[in-house]
């Protein structure tokens, strides 16, 4: 599905990302942990095209996206959200998610001017679909309301929303538990899980290892800019090195 | 879609039928500028008010329009109509041009490039003068005619401007709730998660502009043919500004605002003859007042004054029983 091969950033001359290798398979959920510093935002930045790795290739579907702008991954089919949520705020929340059909609709300039029958058409079923994805993340009923005043819990929810209705085969969440509070969290898992047997694949980077150990069915640890395991939860909680990274060394 | 229809059929029905409230050649003049500067106002405002891309050199594209129409249809004597039409294109063809690399600029920077192209347009108007007539201006630009109907007259040319811009004003209402409206005010909330939605924002925003652009040129040509003159000084610098307190006033992002600004920044002057100079001073306190006060512009500030208004006579009747 994904697939990093030799991922290598340096910032001025600090070393972020050194040589990180490492697959996503399809329809798993794969959680991406590591302490501060391990690198994993700035990873997720590269593969979603917003940096330029300074070597190494990112493979999506077995063609490498290294280097395309950040606006055409949408239509391959990735999409993410982001930490600290970035909402459309002066929009409603359903036009949040209309707009997340952006990739999937192409009424030009001219036709939307001039509403073409074909424009219109188009029109209904962008909010049909909008109004599907937000349903399916519990907040149809808040549609109308302006972006910005959503609660940060709800606002979470249709930054996800969003993201789904650009029908997406990947995506990924940059923390999407953080600051969400246990119940929200709750919720939010159950979310995931149903994005993936929806039959998406999702990746995650996150701190709350509890969500993590629960819905994650890889996992992938960083610490200071390396790969340091890769394996399936119970894997990673009997690793020796991921508990030294963590906690620090006994000796 | 059924409210903006509405809004829509009173907006016209308001704008064919104030000449039978309104009369006389003067105020008939005034009601023919607000309508150029409603086009200019709705032009900028899509560009500033939708997709956040502010623009200090607008009236550039409009002096574009307008000396293009004038010298096309007088030293070359084509057909007006088809001027108007060519000037049009060929302005939006310029201004998607210019798009790409003026507008990988933001904010502050954006502002100083737009800014100049104003200005080194304005210089060719002012130092051209075998083919713009230089600071004297270019006059014997012919009127605009439809077969045997000729707009001559204020009251035809009222109507003339004011179909330019109701169709102006329907177009940018439906382009506005599509999703290339949704699009511009995506990219003006939050630009990286717009992309991330695959809204191409580079090319969307040089759109804009284009289109931006093309109505303020067919303004400048509606306001050549109306005038028969053109001269510098109505597309320097401070006609950008005017254009820009016009949009602010108004309301960013809403049509109908734009057409509140031009309106009231049209009309002020009008009745502001008696402090001479002293009237800059005015605008000045106005848009900081207005800044300050109502944010949102007139549009959406009236209807909120209005509501704390009857708030508080409800509130204090709530008190009395």
């Amino acid at each position: 599905m994904l697939e990093l091969k030799g991922i290598t950033q340096i910032f001025g001359g600090v070393t972020a990302l050194n040589n990180v290798s490492f697959s996503i398979h399809a329809n798993q959920i794969t959680g991406v942990i590591g302490p501060n510093g391990a690198g994993k935002t700035t990873l997720f930045n590269i593969v979603t095209g917003i940096y330029q790795q300074t070597s190494g290739q990112v493979i999506f579907e077995g063609s490498d996206i290294s280097g395309i702008p950040v606006e055409r991954l949408a239509a391959k089919g990735m999409v993410r959200t982001f930490q600290n949520i970035e909402l459309f705020g002066q929009m409603t929340v359903l036009e949040n998610v209309m707009v997340g059909l952006h990739s999937k609709s192409k009424s030009g300039l001219f036709a939307c001017s001039f509403k073409a029958p074909w424009a219109i058409k188009e029109e209904h079923r962008i909010r049909e679909e909008a109004h599907e994805w937000l349903r399916f993340t519990g907040i149809n009923q808040l549609a109308d309301v302006q972006a910005s005043n959503l609660p940060f819990g709800k606002g979470r929810m249709l930054e996800i929303a969003r993201a789904m209705a650009c029908k997406p085969r990947l995506i990924l969440m940059d923390e999407p538990a953080a600051g969400l509070n246990s119940q929200e969290t709750v919720g939010l898992a159950e979310l995931i899980r149903k994005i993936r047997d929806l039959g998406v694949t999702v990746v995650l980077v996150e701190h709350d290892m509890e969500l993590v150990m629960d819905i994650c069915d890889r996992i992938v640890v960083l610490n200071l800019g390396q790969k340091l395991a890769e394996g399936t939860p119970r894997e990673i909680q009997d690793n020796h090195e991921v508990i030294a990274a963590y906690l620090g060394d006994d000796e | 879609m059924k409210k903006e229809l509405i809004k829509y059929t009173v907006f016209a029905l308001c704008i064919l039928l104030a000449p039978l409230a309104f009369s006389g050649n003067y105020l008939m003049n005034v009601l023919v500028f607000v309508g150029i500067h409603t086009l200019l106002a709705v032009a900028l405002n899509l560009l500033l008010g939708y997709a956040g891309q502010i623009s200090l050199g607008h009236a550039a594209f409009f002096g574009l329009g307008a000396y293009g129409s004038g010298i096309l249809s007088t030293t070359y004597e084509w057909n007006p109509w088809l001027a108007m039409l060519v000037v049009a294109l060929v302005v939006g063809g310029f201004a998607f041009a210019i798009g790409f690399p003026i507008l990988k600029l933001k904010g502050h920077y954006l502002a100083m490039a737009t800014l100049g192209m104003g200005i080194i347009v304005y210089i060719v108007f002012n130092e051209w003068v075998d083919i713009t007539g230089g600071p004297s201006g270019f006059s014997g630009i012919p009127n605009l005619e439809l077969g045997s109907l000729v707009f001559d007259s204020d009251l035809k040319n009222y109507y003339l401007v004011w179909s330019f811009v109701l169709g102006c004003v329907l177009l940018s209402v439906n382009l506005a709730n599509s999703r290339i409206g949704r699009a511009f005010r995506a990219i003006h909330d939050a630009e990286v998660a717009a992309r991330v939605m695959g809204v191409n924002a580079r090319l969307l925003k040089v759109q804009v502009f284009a289109l931006s652009a093309m109505i303020c040129a067919i303004a400048g040509s509606l306001y050549a043919h109306v005038m028969t003159f053109v001269a510098p000084p109505s597309f320097g610098f401070n006609i950008s500004v005017e254009l820009l307190t016009m949009v602010v006033i108004g309301g960013l992002g809403s049509i109908y605002g734009s057409f509140l600004g031009a309106l009231l920044l049209t009309l002020l002057p009008e009745f502001l003859r008696f402090m001479h100079d002293y009237d800059i001073v005015f605008y000045g306190g106005l848009l900081m007042v207005m800044t300050i006060f109502m944010p949102g512009g007139l549009v959406r500030g009236i209807p909120d004054l209005f509501r704390r208004i009857t708030g508080l006579k409800n509130k204090k009747g709530g008190a009395h029983a």
